[in-house]
């Protein structure tokens, strides 16, 4: 059983964020995954929660012309199976089939995990790597804010009582992008990451690398990028040096709280790996 | 605790309609056991599991982590929802024939994602059927045999499909017959 409190359920984001202005202290729920577990543990005490699943605003995926906007409670499993997605920003199908479970990914969403913020939400280092931004709406004003700036502490995030995450939004990467993502946990399926590291490059005819991106999750209190990896990568034809010189900073990069020594090992090695294959895909 | 404010909403569940009036706190998981289908089993109750597993509008979720006014509409049918002892679903005949039932609590689970997993991938590989069954925990450990199980049934179904005359049988094996009555409780 869990604790009691009351329910609201607004059938549009209007009525949502009305609500949300009104009763500040209210706590949104979508797919519930991590909500009631919270709710069950006393970690989360509300007392009004408001059930965002019948707005179906946000269950949307849309493009409008080279942005791809992905509405805050489209789950992980559609995230894996959605055509769109699939063709424009394969790596969020990637992070997605490593993402829980089916059972999870049915109801699991976007919007929750991101907002979540547990410092091992998969879909973060995914998104840092296409420069995502999220999207706060609040009764007065939406607001969009990068991915990058979002997370503020494990748990806590720059979003405010009376604002819902609706959207997360980013530039289709260009056809010579080419990214990887890959997570290391306990399992190969059905676990939390212990690292997640998502590297993004696109190389241009001359073979120049003209934008790269690096992120990790679970590897430090919140998802980062290695801004100092992803320079010495961009603006030259990296070489087998280069790409080592990347991943060793990548390593260096991340604070974790625990285990650091391995966790540094992992980023360095997965590092090197996945921006190799990335680099020949993108020239390929 | 009774002072919330209870909230109507509607659901059907393997194919009988409810009526319901709900504490906005209540777990679907719990609201089933409760209307009866107990084949639903607890098990971790933080989404671990996969004990409590149904189809909510065909998808397989854990009934753990839904609140029972989120399923407001929705139409979810559980393994006993499949088949009856009498007239088994092809899944849990295979799982019968598999001996992949050992304990048995984690069984209406298994079935259930496996029921998901055959609808949308009706020929699946050995690692497709431990990715669609990755939500479900088997605590005697017998997941050889529920694999074998899962091939089984894949093949059996497909064996059926096959079959021009078979459909109707089909249907007949995919719905079990609705006993019981519906229930209709009002909010005041």
């Amino acid at each position: 059983m869990l604790p009691a409190f009351e329910v609201r359920r607004p059938g549009t984001l209007a009525e949502a964020l009305k609500l949300l202005t009104i009763m500040p202290q209210a706590t949104p729920i979508a797919g519930g995954t991590n909500l009631l577990v919270d709710i069950r543990s006393g970690r989360l005490t509300p007392n009004f929660v408001v059930d965002l699943a019948r707005i179906e605003e946000l269950c949307c995926i849309h493009r409008e012309g080279n942005e791809l906007s992905i509405g805050g409670a489209v789950t992980l499993a559609r995230l894996l199976e959605d055509p769109v997605i699939r063709q424009t920003a394969p790596i969020l199908a990637e992070m997605a089939r490593s993402f829980a479970n089916v059972l999870i990914r049915n109801r699991a969403t976007v919007g929750g995990n991101l907002a979540n913020a547990a410092p091992c939400a998969d879909s973060a280092a995914a998104l840092l790597v296409l420069d995502a931004d999220v999207e706060l709406a609040s009764a007065e004003r939406t607001r969009r804010v990068p991915l990058s700036d979002f997370f503020v502490r494990p748990f806590e995030t720059v979003r405010q009582s009376n604002e819902l995450l609706t959207a997360v939004r980013f530039s289709i990467p260009s056809r010579r992008t080419a990214s990887r993502f890959e997570k290391v946990g306990l399992r190969k399926i059905s676990c939390m990451a212990k690292v997640d590291i998502a590297v993004a490059v696109t190389i241009d005819e001359v073979s120049v690398c003209q934008r790269a991106r690096i992120a990790l999750g679970a590897a430090s209190p919140i998802a980062i990028r290695a801004t100092d990896a992803e320079a010495t990568l961009e603006g030259q034809k990296p070489n087998e040096a280069a790409v080592d010189k990347a991943a060793s900073l990548a390593a260096e990069s991340i604070a974790p709280r625990t285990g650091s020594e391995y966790k540094r090992q992992v980023v360095g090695a997965l590092a090197r790996r996945l921006l190799k294959a990335a680099l020949e895909d993108a020239t390929a | 605790m009774s002072r919330k404010k209870k909230i109507q909403i509607a659901l059907t569940v393997n194919g009988r309609n409810h009526e319901l009036c709900v504490r906005p706190n209540a777990v679907l998981l719990h609201t089933l056991r409760e209307l009866g289908y107990t084949d639903v089993k607890n098990g971790c109750e933080i989404g671990e599991c996969g004990a409590c597993a149904v189809l909510m509008n065909g998808q397989a979720v854990n009934s753990c982590m839904v609140l029972t006014i989120q399923a407001d509409g929705v139409e979810i049918v559980t393994n006993a929802g499949l088949g009856t002892t009498g007239r088994p679903h092809p899944i849990q005949e295979a799982f019968a024939d598999a001996g992949a039932v050992q304990c048995g609590f984690c069984t209406p689970g298994m079935v259930i994602s496996a029921k998901a997993l055959l609808d949308r991938n009706p020929d699946p590989s050995e690692e497709e059927i431990r990715v669609g069954l990755s939500g479900n925990l088997c605590r005697c450990t017998g997941y050889g045999q529920i694999v074998s199980a899962v091939h089984l049934a894949a093949e059996r179904l497909r064996e059926l499909a096959s079959r021009p005359s078979s459909s109707q049988d089909k249907e007949r094996q995919e719905t079990a017959p609705a006993e019981g009555i519906s229930s209709h409780e009002v909010c005041d």
